[in-house]
């Protein structure tokens, strides 16, 4: 394997994992507040089971993202040092900020985590509404930083040289906001829809069911209620980078030719070579109004674009199609579910509502992944977009693809091991929660 | 959004004309949280090294110690290296990358056992289900809380050898032998003791009976001694690799006093411990450590990577004017909100286990 490409995908397997365990530590604490909330309130039982029970998936997910996220901090250097020269003392605000985020988390973790009994019950209710704050105030920053590689800002460009740098309005760039809203829904649909989805599946074998009825519910409002806003915000992302990364968008949208009133093609293979689409759907002018928000107007596509600078077709547009038919169906699903909870109200305990959530499980966390990829293949080939390119940034050791044998083996056998210890955690509620 | 980014603007504008030089701020952050990482973290890591040096009948019993001392601020313990790393990207971004080329390879190494080490001190607590698979985690446990704290060394050591050269054109020159060196390996063994150290003293005095505490003083006994073995080591191995380590401790007051008095207070500590008192043990052992690591940046501050061939100093390759002064207020920012809430959390849990032994 190449080097500069054991490097990327090094890159690409560390943050999509990580991805994952950080959505959950942002978004767990405010389901478990909740639920800490109803137990204070109303002393049924059941709450503080779901509370204990959930808080243990939170330590497990806390301590592998927490190491998941230092190998990061390591990692931008062992892989992009000439980036990091460059580019740390720029886009580095958030990430000291972010230091300070992590710290305030981790020691509410430790009140919650180890302060049952102990502490006055709100001041420890409140513990754990701080993880959940700071956690989410640690997401938004770290996004800042990915927003400034693709919009950078705060310092000239001259000769080669970085100048007058500013790392405030480095910080504060033009797709940070787009970007941080865009990311803290989909980290509340993707944790929203898979713990729902898990106690969906717990209440259908019939195990426990008050315990998962009421853990469903918390997670599934959540889940929803994003899943309805993120189109939404998914329409600000995709008009911003049409302005920001006009080829960006042409990679997602596989649009190849500029053209006023253009389409917006639904699924197809695309030809990268004779610059066409087969077997899609074509909706004339839609293109036009997503990017836009007009029929008409002229959409940039990559014939304006120098080849060096197109980014991989293929695998933006498909990721994108993926995010956006996952954002979709869970929407759908969303609305289905609001309707049961306002009118239907039989629907909450049918077969098909649960096996529906069931198979929603992972769906968003697909989209999240699908969505990185889609920000990070389309910014190519640049890591500080029109500034570097990722390929002059790479380290000079060789033999990189050895370390990234390793790290795939090292985070496939975690994998592993989270997944069992989920499961022997699930399979335990029975011993350990069951006083209904 | 505009109005918040005048406001930070214009505050760190009037701190442009103040006397107050953010590069000191910034590098006195660096050190401390340096510090800070190896006496709490090295405490943690010294704790899972003491399994490894404990007989099968005793573990359980230490790992329970273990646990209840620093369970609540196992994360926060951590959080310092984090820190440190981040302070290196922003303000002396050619210092991380060049440590990051150069030393690539202990670098994984270490990332690994931090790796296996958090998730297995994690999962053990956890796991649903205590069954065979717990030896499985107190293996892993011990074993990276080893390696860690060594690669760790190793890379300290390595900083300060001399040995990285960036004009090297072969592979083993350039990213093997830079830490491959017995200096760098010394110092990492010195380092691994020195945690095994800080643990056993700290868990003398969360020892719920007697026998265990004189078990743990034993332990600190051994580690002592391992540590002097280690430091004769690293000082014969600078001679003869010709690291002038003799002359960076002894050669200016600062060292010598700090020589002195962590001598001093290793005696007064061992003498405190034969009488029984515990008190104090924590803190001069952290003095001890603190003292060490005094001496040993103080002499070639502020150049604190030394190459084969030049300097990467903190004051000559820190970044610029703005970028110090914005990472300067985060970290005094930063402090407001952590220090009182990391006191706060280290004062909640340590009453207990006292209160519980009877003193
Ligand atoms: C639950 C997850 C999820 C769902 C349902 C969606 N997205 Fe998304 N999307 C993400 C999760 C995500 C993400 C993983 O969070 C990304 C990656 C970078 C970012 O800021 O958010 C992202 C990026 C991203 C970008 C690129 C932003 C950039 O590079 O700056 C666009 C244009 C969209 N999304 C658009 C949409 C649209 C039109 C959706 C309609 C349904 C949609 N997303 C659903
Ligand atoms: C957690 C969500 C993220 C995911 C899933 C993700 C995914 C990816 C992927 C797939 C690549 C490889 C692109 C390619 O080579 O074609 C990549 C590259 C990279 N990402 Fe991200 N990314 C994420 C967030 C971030 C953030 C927050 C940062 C920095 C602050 C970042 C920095 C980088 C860098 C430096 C590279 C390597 C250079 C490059 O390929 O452009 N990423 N990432
Ligand atoms: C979009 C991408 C990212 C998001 C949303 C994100 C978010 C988070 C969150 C919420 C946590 C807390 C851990 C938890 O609660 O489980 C975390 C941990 C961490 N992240 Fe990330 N992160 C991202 C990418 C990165 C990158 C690129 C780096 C490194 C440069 C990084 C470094 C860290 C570190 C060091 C930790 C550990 C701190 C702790 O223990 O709380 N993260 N991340």
């Amino acid at each position: 394997m190449d080097d500069f490409i054991a490097a990327r995908s090094q890159m690409a397997l560390s943050l999509g994992f990580h991805i994952i365990f950080s959505c959950i530590g942002m978004v767990m604490p405010f389901f478990m507040a909740v639920s800490h909330y109803y137990w204070l309130k109303t002393d049924q039982i059941v709450y503080k089971n779901v509370t204990k029970a959930w808080s243990k998936g939170v330590a497990i997910f806390f301590a592998t993202g927490a190491v998941s996220g230092t190998v990061l901090s390591f990692e931008l250097g062992l892989l992009w040092p000439e980036f990091m020269k460059h580019a740390g003392p720029i886009f580095g605000m958030p990430f000291s900020l972010e230091g300070t985020a992590f710290f305030i988390e981790a020691i509410a973790l430790g009140f919650f985590l180890y302060g049952w009994d102990r502490f006055n019950k709100w001041f420890h209710w409140f513990t754990g509404v701080i993880v959940g704050v700071s956690g989410l105030a640690s997401g938004i920053l770290v996004v800042a930083a990915n927003a400034w590689m693709n919009s950078p800002a705060g310092f000239d460009f001259v000769n080669g040289q970085y100048l007058n740098i500013d790392p405030i309005a480095a910080m504060f760039n033009k797709a940070w906001f787009s970007q941080a809203l865009h990311m803290t829904i989909a980290a509340f649909v993707a944790t929203g829809f898979a713990v729902a989805g898990v106690h969906a599946l717990m209440i259908m074998r019939g195990q426990n069911v008050l315990f998962h009825t009421k853990s469903f519910k918390i997670a599934a409002i959540f889940g929803c209620a994003a899943a309805i806003l993120q189109p939404l915000s998914g329409d600000i992302s995709a008009k911003d980078v049409a302005v920001r990364q006009p080829a960006k968008l042409a990679a997602m949208e596989a649009h190849f030719h500029t053209e006023k009133s253009a389409s917006l093609i639904l699924g197809g293979i695309p030809d990268e070579a004779n610059k066409e689409v087969k077997y899609a759907i074509k909706l004339p002018g839609f293109l036009s109004f997503l990017a836009h928000g007009d029929f008409e107007t002229e959409v940039t596509g990559l014939d304006k674009i120098p080849a060096e600078n197109h980014p991989p077709v293929a695998i933006t547009h498909y990721a994108f199609q993926i995010m956006v038919g996952m954002g979709m169906a869970m929407m759908g699903i969303s609305l289905v579910y609001f309707l049961a909870l306002w009118k239907k109200r039989d629907w909450l305990t049918s077969k098909w509502l649960l096996k529906l959530f069931v198979f929603a499980t992972p769906l968003g966390f697909i989209a999240v992944e699908a969505g990185w990829t889609v920000t990070e293949v389309g910014r190519q080939p640049w890591i500080i977009y029109n500034v570097m390119r990722t390929a002059d940034a790479v380290t000079p050791m060789p033999g990189i693809a050895y370390s990234f044998y390793l790290f795939t083996g090292v985070y496939i056998s975690l994998a592993i091991f989270v997944v069992f210890m989920l499961y022997r955690q699930i399979k335990m509620v029975g011993t350990l929660y069951d006083k209904e | 959004m505009i109005r918040n980014r005048e406001t930070a603007h214009s505050i760190i504008r009037s701190f442009n004309h103040s006397v107050i030089k953010m590069l000191y701020v910034v590098i006195t952050f660096l050190w401390t949280s340096i510090l800070l990482y190896l006496l709490l973290g090295g405490a943690d890591f010294g704790a899972g090294i003491i399994e490894l040096f404990t007989s099968k009948k005793n573990k359980a019993v230490t790992r329970k110690t273990l646990y209840s001392a620093i369970g609540p601020i196992w994360e926060a313990n951590h959080m310092w290296l984090i820190i440190a790393i981040v302070i290196l990207f922003v303000g002396f971004p050619v210092i991380y990358s060049t440590m990051s080329i150069y030393l690539h390879i202990p670098l994984t190494v270490m990332l690994m056992g931090i790796i296996a080490r958090g998730t297995a001190f994690t999962f053990r607590h956890y796991d649903a289900v205590v069954d065979d698979m717990q030896s499985i985690y107190n293996t892993i446990f011990a074993i990276s809380s080893f390696i860690t704290p060594l690669f760790l060394g190793i890379i300290a050591g390595s900083a300060v050898s001399g040995h990285i050269d960036p004009e090297a054109d072969t592979f083993l020159e350039a990213y093997i032998f830079s830490w491959l060196n017995w200096f760098s390996v010394a110092v990492g063994l010195f380092t691994t003791s020195i945690c095994g150290f800080l643990a056993s003293v700290y868990l003398i005095g969360e020892a719920e009976n007697d026998a265990n505490r004189l078990r743990f003083a034993h332990k600190a006994q051994f580690f002592n001694i391992a540590a002097v073995v280690c430091g004769i080591l690293v000082f014969t191995a600078a001679y003869f690799e010709r690291i002038p380590l003799l002359e960076w401790v002894f050669g200016n007051w600062v060292g010598r006093i700090a020589i002195i008095a962590a001598t001093l207070s290793l005696i007064f500590m061992w003498y405190q411990l034969y009488q029984g008192k515990i008190r104090l043990l924590r803190p001069l052992a952290g003095f001890q450590v603190t003292m060490i690591l005094l001496t040993t940046t103080f002499r070639h501050f502020p150049n604190i990577v030394i190459l084969k061939n030049g300097y990467l100093s903190l004051m000559e390759h820190s970044g610029q004017e703005k970028t110090m002064q914005a990472l300067g207020m985060a970290l005094l920012l930063g402090s407001v909100f952590i220090l009182p809430a990391l006191f706060y959390l280290i004062y909640s849990f340590q009453n207990k286990p006292y209160q519980e032994s009877g003193h």
